[in-house]
């Protein structure tokens, strides 16, 4: 079976830590990291291969750093790599991200299953998966922790709801995103690394995909960001002291004394 | 191709390269240099103070005629007949934005056997509520409620849609976005209009709740947003107001490439952590997997959910469903007892929002007393059997 897993790039820690006195943000010394819910995606694909005898390619959009991230797929054992870099596609929401990554696997042409981490943990949007099934034209589900049974044109998996979890049937090709419980990452093997050293990422172009510039990065993006800032957490705190069963005897007075709605 | 541009009257005073959210500049020579990285933000353009910054944008045009669009619509999420907390929500919100719009507040609700629940819509506040009702419309399904919606939507033309930030509402919602070419902005915290041009102004948590940036879509319609559950509030409801139950003429999708064979309830009833007003979280400071049922027992007198950090779902403690924080749910309940839980930030950006927090450590130096409304400091196992006695002695 032929996998395709999608990858972001996002920063190593989402600590903003801010300079007071200019109120902005400071982010030097961040490494970039790939977004750890793709860890899982990565993973799940190479089991799926290991199982179906098949081929996995990790795809990405982002700035042509994001190769060396690549590489570290390969390493973990995918077979090709490919990265969508290009300017035009910067400044991209979510629904431009999903057109350039449809072309981009269009290019890449044959495909069973396509996988992705739930989000990304710098956006947390958790749209790219399905606005890209819906580009492809094919189904999806999301917050996937467990492939119950796949094989040709089938795939059956669990879906992780509120309160449960939904067993879901999706003809293939499909696209399923998938939670952190749905397997642990393995680390790469010596051989993976050496293999990964000599590793050339494909780099395409919005051009080499054939993409539509105005579908693309932020021309091609319906949303703006008018503004940002970081919250203030004006939090006023109170301390509770005593032995615990002061503690618990004032707490509880406390909180009884905002009314808050028990449902006993 | 839209560009950031430095021009000729930048000093190099580095205001810019502090704002960027992405270390995109840098100074080079007597000149402050746009990166590769740039993702077009527009945060320093605001930064600068000499106006030596440009950004070019490409004209986009209409996408579609936006004066066509009106009203403002919720997604009557719904299972089993029983609303989602969250669809409720949103009719209390959606009626504000309505108002100031000075249009209708409408619901979708597709389902099957539900005209009861279309009368507690509109006991919340819509005045319409579109119901496509079919026997195999039963159960949620991606493909046949994204279909139906957007026929629904390219029918009747609302101005706004909104969805709760629930399992079904984030991968329905940008499914439809998808389909139709409008924006979509995800897991809101706030919404505002601002009337004259009919903009939704969407503000959202982003880098895991350390930044939050309001967002627009200014020329494609309809505007679009997942909210997050427990933010917004739903009106009491009123049954003698008066709606209309609209059925409209759609397509219901058969042959599907989707199927819900099975829905699994989990055994343990107390685990629906974003809809619950009281959320009993423990990590790892519990000592031991064995003391989580001190705190089922305190979430149960209380009427609560019991969540749990990272450290002790890894740690084998707990099931995953249970998690809260980054890599898990983010609730926003009343009230969040953080037992043994130092407050790592990934757990903090799961349960910062909610409205009283209270910690319990051991370690007066952690984290989780910084958001914390109420500290205590001591040894869970002795406060938590007493708070126990506590509510128990005074709630019965």
């Amino acid at each position: 079976m032929n996998i395709i897993v999608c990858i972001k790039q996002v920063p190593g820690t989402n600590e903003v830590k801010m300079n007071k006195e200019t109120n902005t943000i400071i982010r030097e010394g961040v490494e970039a990291i790939i977004n750890p819910f793709d860890t899982y995606a990565v993973e799940e694909g190479l089991r799926v291969k290991e199982k179906t005898q098949g081929k996995v390619t990790v795809l990405s959009m982002g700035i042509p750093a994001v190769a060396e991230l690549l590489k570290e797929t390969v390493a973990l054992g995918a077979d090709d790599t490919v990265l969508l870099s290009d300017r035009a596609f910067a400044g991209a929401d979510t629904l431009a991200t999903a057109y350039a990554l449809s072309m981009g696997i269009k290019k890449i042409g044959l495909y069973d299953l396509i996988i992705c981490g739930k989000q990304a943990s710098d956006g947390d949007t958790a749209q790219v998966g399905p606005s890209l099934a819906e580009k492809l034209g094919i189904p999806h589900t999301t917050y996937v922790r467990k492939i119950e049974e796949l094989r040709e044109g089938y795939i059956r998996c669990q879906r992780m709801t509120e309160d449960g979890y939904e067993v879901i049937e999706l003809a293939l090709p499909a696209v399923i995103t998938v939670v952190k419980e749905i397997n642990e990452p393995r680390l790469p093997s010596i051989k993976g690394m050496m293999r990964a050293k000599k590793a050339v990422v494909t780099v395409w172009s919005a051009k080499d995909i054939g993409a539509d510039l105005n579908l693309c990065g932020l021309k091609g993006s319906p949303t703006q960001v008018v503004s940002t800032f970081v919250p203030v957490h004006d939090v006023h705190s109170e301390m509770i002291g005593g032995q615990p069963e002061e503690q618990a005897k004032r707490l509880a007075e406390i909180l009884l004394s905002m009314r808050f709605e028990t449902g006993a | 191709m839209s560009s950031i541009n430095i021009n000729d009257k930048c000093i190099a005073c580095k205001l810019c390269v502090k704002a960027c959210p992405f270390d995109a500049i840098k100074i080079e020579g007597k000149r402050a240099v746009i990166l590769d990285n740039c993702t077009l933000c527009g945060v320093c353009v605001g930064s600068c103070k000499f106006d030596a910054i440009d950004f070019v944008k490409d004209e986009t045009e209409n996408a579609v005629d936006i004066r066509e669009y009106k009203g403002v619509w919720v997604f009557g999420e719904q299972a089993n007949k029983t609303p989602a907390g969250v669809a409720l929500e949103l009719l209390g919100e959606g009626s504000k934005l309505s108002g100031r719009l000075g249009a209708e507040l409408s619901a979708v609700l597709i389902g099957s056997d539900v005209e009861r629940t279309a009368k507690l819509f509109i006991a919340h506040g819509a005045d319409n509520v579109y119901m496509v009702d079919s026997p195999s419309l039963r159960h949620f399904n991606d493909e046949s409620y994204a279909d139906i919606f957007v026929q629904l939507i390219n029918k009747y033309k609302p101005e706004i849609v909104l969805m709760g930030a629930s399992t079904y509402g984030r991968s329905l919602a940008p499914r439809i976005s998808s389909r139709i070419n409008t924006g979509l902005t995800a897991d809101c915290t706030k919404l505002e209009i601002d009337a004259d041009k009919r903009i939704l102004l969407q503000t959202r948590p982003a880098f895991g709740g350390n930044l939050m940036a309001t967002i627009i879509c200014p020329n494609h319609r309809p505007q679009m947003s997942t909210v997050r559950p427990k933010v917004m509030k739903a009106l009491e409801p009123d049954f003698t107001r008066s709606g209309n139950i609209i059925k409209p003429d759609v397509k219901v999708p058969e042959n599907l490439d989707t199927k819900v064979v099975d829905v699994v309830s989990s055994l343990t009833q107390m685990v629906n952590l974003t809809e619950a007003d009281i959320i009993v979280s423990g990590g790892r400071g519990l000592g031991d997997p064995k003391n989580f049922c001190l705190l089922k027992e305190l979430a149960k007198i209380l009427g609560g959910a019991v969540g749990a950090s990272r450290a002790a779902v890894d740690a084998g403690w707990i099931e995953y469903c249970h998690q809260v924080g980054q890599t898990g749910k983010t609730v926003g309940p009343k009230v969040y007892f953080a037992c043994g839980i130092s407050g790592a930030v990934q757990h903090l950006a799961g349960m910062s929002s909610s409205d009283t927090i209270i910690a319990i450590n051991k370690n007066p130096d952690a984290p989780i007393f910084k958001v914390a409304t109420f500290g205590i400091v001591g040894d869970v196992l002795q406060v938590v059997p007493a708070l126990i006695n506590e509510f128990k002695a005074r709630l019965a």
